[in-house]
This record gives C-alpha cells, structure tokens and sequence, in this order.
C-alpha cells in the first residue's frame, strides 16, 4: 500500500491512503473545510455499499449526462432544457443571471413567468474576469430574435454585479430592447438602522406609491 | 512624524480602525476574506462572516472600494473578524459609472501590488480615499495621473524624471529616453553607451511635452495639477509611458487595465 501524497490527516485518525483521498477530494469541494471533509468521509466509510455506490453513480451522472442548454445555457439533461422547451413560459422576457443556483432560487418564487439566461460568472476586472469569460455572447446571439421584449438583469447588489449590469445594458441599449433589474431595497425582516448607505440610496431610488 | 496608535480604548481583543476595501475573495458558506488598507495598521485581510447573506449587518458596508469604520476581533487563531461596520463613504456615483468603477478596481489594486503589507500607510490612505473622492467627483485623467505617480513615490518606486539616472547630467530636449529599469530618464549619451555595452533594456523616446507634464504632476500638489490642460494625444502618452513603467515593476500587466482596454476598444466602434 502507498502511503498518501499530500495532506496527512490528523494522527488520532488512521492515515489510511484511501481515505486520505476522499478527505482530499471533498476539501476541494466549495464550503468544505478541512474538518467537515473528515466528518463526510467517515461517514463514508460506515455507509453501506449500496448506498455508497448510488452516490457515486449519482456524482458520475451529473457529468456524462450533463451540459449546457444551448439557447439559456443552464445546466440542463436535455437540450434545449425543460424551461426553454416549455411552450408556456414567456419567451419574451429574459432574465439575466450569474448561476444556475440563481435559477432555482428565483424559480422558487414563482415569481418569473419569462425565460433565463445564466451567464456562469460576474465581469471581475480585479480578477481579470472579463466579458469573454461569460455567457455573454450567447446572450446577444439570443437578442438577434426579435420576438425578445424584455430583459431583466438579476444579478448581485454588489461591486461585480453592478458592474456587469452596467455592461449588458449598455450592450443592449442600441438593440431598443426593454431593459429592467430587479429593484434594490431593504431586506426583509432588516432594521433600516443597520442598512448602509448604499441600500438606502437604492431603497429610496425604488421607492414606490402607496395606493 | 510617528504615526497616531489606532483606537484601542476596547478590550484587548477588539481594535477599531477606518478601512478602505480593496478587493474580496468568497469562501465557506458565506464568508467574505476582505483585503482592506488602513490608515495606521497598514494591509490587513479579515474575515466577514455572513457577510454574503441578504440580512448581514455588515455586508453592505464592506464592498470593494467602501470606506468604512470596523470593529474587529482578534482571531484566537486565523484571522481577525469583523464584528461590526460603518459606511464612512460609498462613492455612490462611482459606483453607477462603469469606467469610474473600474478606475477605482484600478486603483485599489495598484495599492494591493505596490504597498507591503507591513508597511505604514497613512499617506497611501489618504492618497487612495482622495483619489477614489476624485473619480466619485467625475474627474479622470489627471487624478488617475496624479495618484500613479504619487503611489509610486509613496512606495519607493518615484521615477527620477529631472536629470539622468545615470550621470546625473541635465536632459537635452529630444535627447533623452525613459527606461524603467534605470527608475527614470537617461540622457542620449547614457543611452548610446548602454546600448553600445548592450546593457539596453525595454525604454521609452517620451515627447519634451510629456516629460514636462509627468514632472508637473510629481511636483504639484493635485489643485493644481488639475488646472494643467493635457491635450487627449498628450494625456495617452503620459498614460502610456506610467503604464510601462508599472507593467515593468510589478513584471506583469495590471489585471483590470484589460477591461478598461476592452471598454474603450467598445467605446470607439
Ligand atoms: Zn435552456
Ligand atoms: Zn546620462
């Protein structure tokens, strides 16, 4: 047996090469910590085999038979995927996101009767993350339709997020199409004393009638 | 002068400090890693927990290019956190302008790059809140000028622009070249014995104009380094030879002048 290459667990645990590998691969996983890529592998190793194993094929799944949709490219077992395919959806209207998890959270709502557009990522100039590191093109290819009426821009009420949005728009503009974002306000459930003074500005910006 | 002892009327395991984000990195769940410039403390990186999350009391005080006012808590071990945030000033027209935004991501890299994290950094401090007020304001060209050539100084890199590095002999007009490797001007007779010797690295044959505007712009407190009129081909050569000399210093191109490249590439069509 070959002992493990790189990190070691712990010593109170047994460095046991295979496990020292799960632990490794579930580290690179996003919000996994060193610890709970222990916790997650030991429970690996008591689950059953047939548990373990409809894991594993559920992990490999996802990549073979798995891909981009070709007109909103979300994550999608079947190309175009069920939203885009979905006769009932507007597809005049398309909202633009950062991630295919941004998708399911609005879809959640049921708040969105349109069509999406993720784009895999933010413009990050600090990071040298530009426009042609998104799917932005695709975006503009799907404008040349012109059934398309409307886009609305939900992307993050942050630094990147407000600087892609600026982007799109100012890309979309000459196209005459409608362009909307989602309004920026007070989170619900916040106290207005702890807002900062962005959302205000914001909040006030959006402000609203009364009727 | 020694420089003013942050706060630290608090418990020993909290401080208080003024910051100035200069860029952010996710990690775990919904944490932020902040890179912030204080004024006393120098760089520091922390951790805002929660920070992602909609309802963080902190989040929205602690974007990129956010002048803040922080609570934070010793980390017993790892880094020191956040407890708590004040805007002091979010550059909010900065933040609806897309070059405006971008000069600042600009800016604050710039200072990531070129101050060491142990290093004091009052004058940097105040150097980038000025110039990130000054974008806010609508101004461009010169305070970006301004503050590239002042960083520099501010961080030992001032490029020698009055006499030649070399032999210190005064520059004939048309006669001198600027090589970031010498830290400045060299006079023609330098520059031919380099070459001859082949000590020749990369330099620039500046115009008499830009030599003068670069060394106004050293010398003049920005008032009045603003009130110089720099015709837009002069303004791109002086922009031109820093961007040399930067690229050369850090020994890579800064990473947002590729989208401020693609911008105005846009801009022109
Ligand atoms: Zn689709
Ligand atoms: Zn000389």
């Amino acid at each position: 047996m070959t002992t493990p290459s790189r990190s070691m667990p712990p010593e109170s645990l047994p460095s046991v090469a295979p496990v020292a590998r799960l632990i490794e691969e579930f580290h690179k996983l996003p919000g996994i910590g060193p610890k709970s890529a222990q916790r997650l592998a030991y429970h690996l190793v008591r689950m059953s085999t047939e548990d373990a194993r409809a894991l594993a094929e559920a992990i490999l799944a996802v990549k073979e038979g798995i891909g981009l949709c070709g007109q909103c490219q979300n994550i999608t077992d079947r190309d175009p995927c069920a939203l885009c395919g979905n006769v009932n959806r507007d597809h005049t209207a398309i909202c633009v996101v950062e991630q295919a998890l941004d998708v399911l959270a609005l879809e959640r709502t049921r708040a969105f009767k349109g069509v999406y557009h993720v784009l895999h990522g933010l413009i990050s100039p600090m990071n040298d993350v530009g426009p042609e590191d998104l799917k932005v093109r695709e975006l503009l290819r799907r404008l040349e339709d012109d059934k398309i009426k409307e886009i609305v821009l939900a992307l993050n009420p942050n630094l990147t997020g407000e600087a892609t949005a600026m982007y799109i728009q100012r890309l979309i503009k000459p196209l005459g199409i409608r362009v909307t974002r989602l309004a920026r306000g007070l989170p619900i459930g916040g106290e207005l004393e702890y807002a900062d003074e962005m959302t205000l500005i914001r909040a006030f910006e959006g402000r609203q009638e009364l009727s | 002068m020694q420089p003013v002892p942050a706060n630290k009327a608090f418990a020993d395991h909290v401080y208080k400090t003024d910051a100035i984000v200069l860029r952010q990195t996710s990690t775990g769940e919904a944490d932020r890693i902040l890179t912030v410039l204080t004024p006393y403390l120098g760089k520091l990186r922390l951790i805002g927990r929660s920070v992602r999350r909609p309802k963080s009391k902190i989040g929205g005080h602690v974007e990129p290019l956010m002048h803040a006012r922080l609570m934070v808590t010793k980390g017993k071990s790892g880094m020191d956190a956040v407890s708590q945030a004040e805007t002091v000033e979010a550059y909010p027209a900065l933040r609806s302008n897309l070059e405006r935004t971008v000069w600042g991501i600009y800016c604050a890299e710039l200072v990531d790059a070129f101050l060491p994290d142990e290093a004091p950094s009052a004058d940097v401090f105040g150097l980038l809140a000025d110039t990130l007020a000054r974008l806010n304001a609508g101004e461009e060209g010169m305070a970006l000028r301004w503050f590239e050539l002042h960083l520099l100084a501010m961080t030992g890199y001032r490029p020698e622009l009055q006499v030649c590095t070399q032999c210190r002999g005064a520059l004939a007009p048309n006669r001198f070249a600027f090589s970031p490797d010498a830290g400045g001007v060299l006079c023609q007779t330098c520059e031919q014995a380099n070459r001859i010797e082949e000590r020749q690295t990369p330099f620039l044959t500046p115009s008499v104009n830009a030599l003068k505007a670069l060394r106004y712009i050293q010398h003049q407190p920005y008032e009045e380094a603003r009130r110089l009129r720099v015709p837009s081909p002069l303004a791109n050569e002086t922009e031109g030879i820093l961007r040399f000399y930067i690229r050369y210093l850090l020994e890579r191109d800064v990473r947002s002048t590729s989208f401020l490249d693609h911008l105005r590439r846009q801009a022109a069509l």
